[in-house]
């Protein structure tokens, strides 16, 4: 977005954090995104939806190589993000991901899941790495749970667990794949506020979801997406209020449908 | 209606067909027991063959062990080693079978395709000419002193045996190891697999490396499924270990062919060892199942 106070911000600060350019990704024969363009600057909000299979998942997964792309550039704070590069640990350190299935480890306490990664890979010592995981357990208002086991917890308290691990790390940016998708409905609410805390706190935000109250109250941006492509950018309000492609009338009026 | 004593279920208990089925089962028995006394007249002697179970030793006026709970200590020997054997082949092999290199993944896949896909037999005693008459003597083996201080030792006794006997064991193990390994292999590969792939991308995305997270995450989750099926694997090694004989390995099965042969007692030497490999098997499986049982109860 362009900002009246850009040319008061360091240098670095204004180039964006994420930047992809001609992004392309087959799966042998299948093309799962075609040509994809998209900064996002530091401290911005974005919402990408669109219908199932549209690539959505693939996009941001390639973002800290859990997919592999094919053609294109992903620079992730100025640095590039390619398939085989040595340390994509130095890379993946800064990005935070929360999955659709939350992905905890069952065979760990939930501190332990939090502090296996600064431990092994910044090398901080277990008790630094245990405080900085309450602090964290704390701001998603789960810290009671510290003890149990993944599987001890309700889907909704394993979500904001996963949140809280990818926060460990201090990324630059959080991912979130559809975060909310597997969750009984009683418990999305305390998922997404601890998502609006977050947001609120500055973090860059990159969240592919569905929830279009949480999407008009945090995002800068919506992304809709469809067959691979990039198909529309808006922000919430006029593209929930206003689509200007058929394909994403089609797809609001089929989320508003049901 | 108390809210607290729900109504007790119908399973479990005999109903007429079980009793009926029951008595089938007995009378054919008795029928068998019949047919073997009386019109075949077998004179039943066990006398003779127990006496190769435990016999009175006269010089040092005790009971001791004969030759066929000898051979019943080899097999237990036989199969441990060649399970930790195994499990070891199995472990690398497995890996191998699901790392990213190309070779390491099609020599494990031979290795595995190659002995699944021929009689143990046949193997074993491929394999057997060729450990003895080649790497052995290449080794050194043959020419252990077994008259050294650890060879006569009672410690190499309950590790290994007769000392004399020592190559000959190393070798029917090997075979045996290199034989279950492919199973092991197999398991291994199943379990490292059965990890889900989202807990590898959970892993990865918190930038653990490949081996932390194979180590940390994949690993540890492996090994509670794998052991089960490595413990039936034991079961089974036990069992498939009677092979060796063939080779001349002095196990169960060997020296009961030698006892069923010097006192012309078949039925009885093969019903005594039967039960005896019966015995074995069946208390392993019930530690087995009584160690799983524990392992989930306190499991979370
Ligand atoms: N590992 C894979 N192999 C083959 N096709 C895949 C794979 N992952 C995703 N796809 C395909 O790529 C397309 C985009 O998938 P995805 O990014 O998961 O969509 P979304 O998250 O928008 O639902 C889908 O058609 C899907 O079937
Ligand atoms: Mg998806």
């Amino acid at each position: 977005m362009p900002d009246v106070n850009s040319d008061l911000m360091t240098p670095i600060s204004t180039t964006p954090l994420v930047e992809i350019s001609g992004l392309c990704k087959w799966y042998g024969k299948f093309s799962a995104l075609f040509d994809i363009n998209l900064n996002v600057s530091r401290g911005e909000k974005v919402v990408v939806c669109g219908p199932s299979g549209s690539g959505k998942s693939t996009m941001i997964r390639c973002i800290n190589q859990l997919e592999e792309h094919q053609a294109g550039r992903i620079l992730v704070d100025g640095k590039e993000v390619k398939p085989g590069m040595k340390n994509i640990e130095d890379v993946r350190r800064d990005i935070g991901m929360v999955f659709q299935s939350f992905n905890l480890f069952p065979h760990m306490t939930v501190v332990d899941n939090l502090t296996i990664g600064p431990i092994r890979n910044k090398g901080i010592s277990k008790s630094d790495a245990t405080e900085t995981a309450m602090h964290f357990l704390e701001r998603v208002h789960i810290s009671e749970q510290a003890t149990k086991y993944p599987p001890q917890l309700s889907g909704g308290q394993q979500q904001r667990v996963a949140i809280a691990r990818a926060l460990c790390l201090k990324p630059k940016i959080m991912l979130f794949d559809e975060p909310t998708s597997a969750l009984d409905p009683e418990t999305i609410a305390g998922v997404l506020d601890v998502m609006i805390e977050l947001a609120d706190g500055g973090m860059t935000m990159i969240c592919v979801t569905h929830e279009m109250g949480f999407a008009r109250k945090v995002a800068d941006r919506v992304v809709f997406m469809d067959h691979g492509e990039i198909v529309e950018i808006a922000d919430p309000k006029s593209f929930f209020n206003n689509p200007q492609t058929d394909r994403s009338q089609l797809f609001l009026s089929q989320l508003l449908g049901h | 209606m108390d809210r607290n004593s729900p109504p007790v279920a119908a399973k479990g208990r005999f109903t007429l067909l079980d009793y009926l089925l029951f008595g089938i089962v007995i009378a054919f028995v008795f029928y068998a027991v019949y047919r073997v006394n009386d019109v075949l007249v077998y004179q039943w002697n066990w006398e003779r063959v127990l006496g190769f179970l435990v016999k009175y030793d006269e010089e040092s006026q005790s009971w001791v062990s004969n030759l066929l709970l000898q051979g019943l200590a080899t097999t237990l020997r036989l199969a441990i080693w060649a399970t930790l054997f195994a499990t070891l082949v199995g472990v690398v092999m497995g890996y191998w079978r699901t790392c990213q290199n190309l070779t390491l993944r099609i020599i494990a896949r031979c290795y595995v395709e190659l002995i699944r896909n021929m009689p143990p037999v046949v193997f074993i005693f491929i394999f057997y000419f060729f450990v003895s008459s080649q790497i052995f003597p290449a080794m050194g083996i043959d020419s252990i002193d077994t008259q050294g201080e650890f060879a006569q030792s009672e410690v190499f006794y309950f590790l290994f045996g007769n000392p004399a006997l020592f190559s000959n064991f190393l070798a029917g193990m090997i075979c045996l190891a290199l034989f279950e390994g492919a199973y092991i292999t197999e398991i291994v590969r199943a379990g490292i697999q059965s990890t889900p792939t989202g807990q590898w991308e959970a892993a990865r995305a918190i930038g653990l490396s490949h081996f932390n997270a194979l180590r940390d995450v994949v690993i540890p989750q492996a090994i509670r499924k794998i052991l089960p099926p490595l413990a039936g694997q034991f079961i089974t090694l036990i069992k498939d270990s009677a092979i060796i004989s063939l080779i001349s390995i002095q196990e169960l099965t060997f020296i009961a062919t030698e006892v069923a042969a010097s006192t012309t007692r078949v039925f009885e030497t093969w019903i005594l060892v039967g039960l005896m490999y019966f015995g074995l098997c069946y208390s392993f499986a019930v530690l087995f199942a009584y160690l799983e049982k524990r392992a989930k109860r306190s499991d979370r």
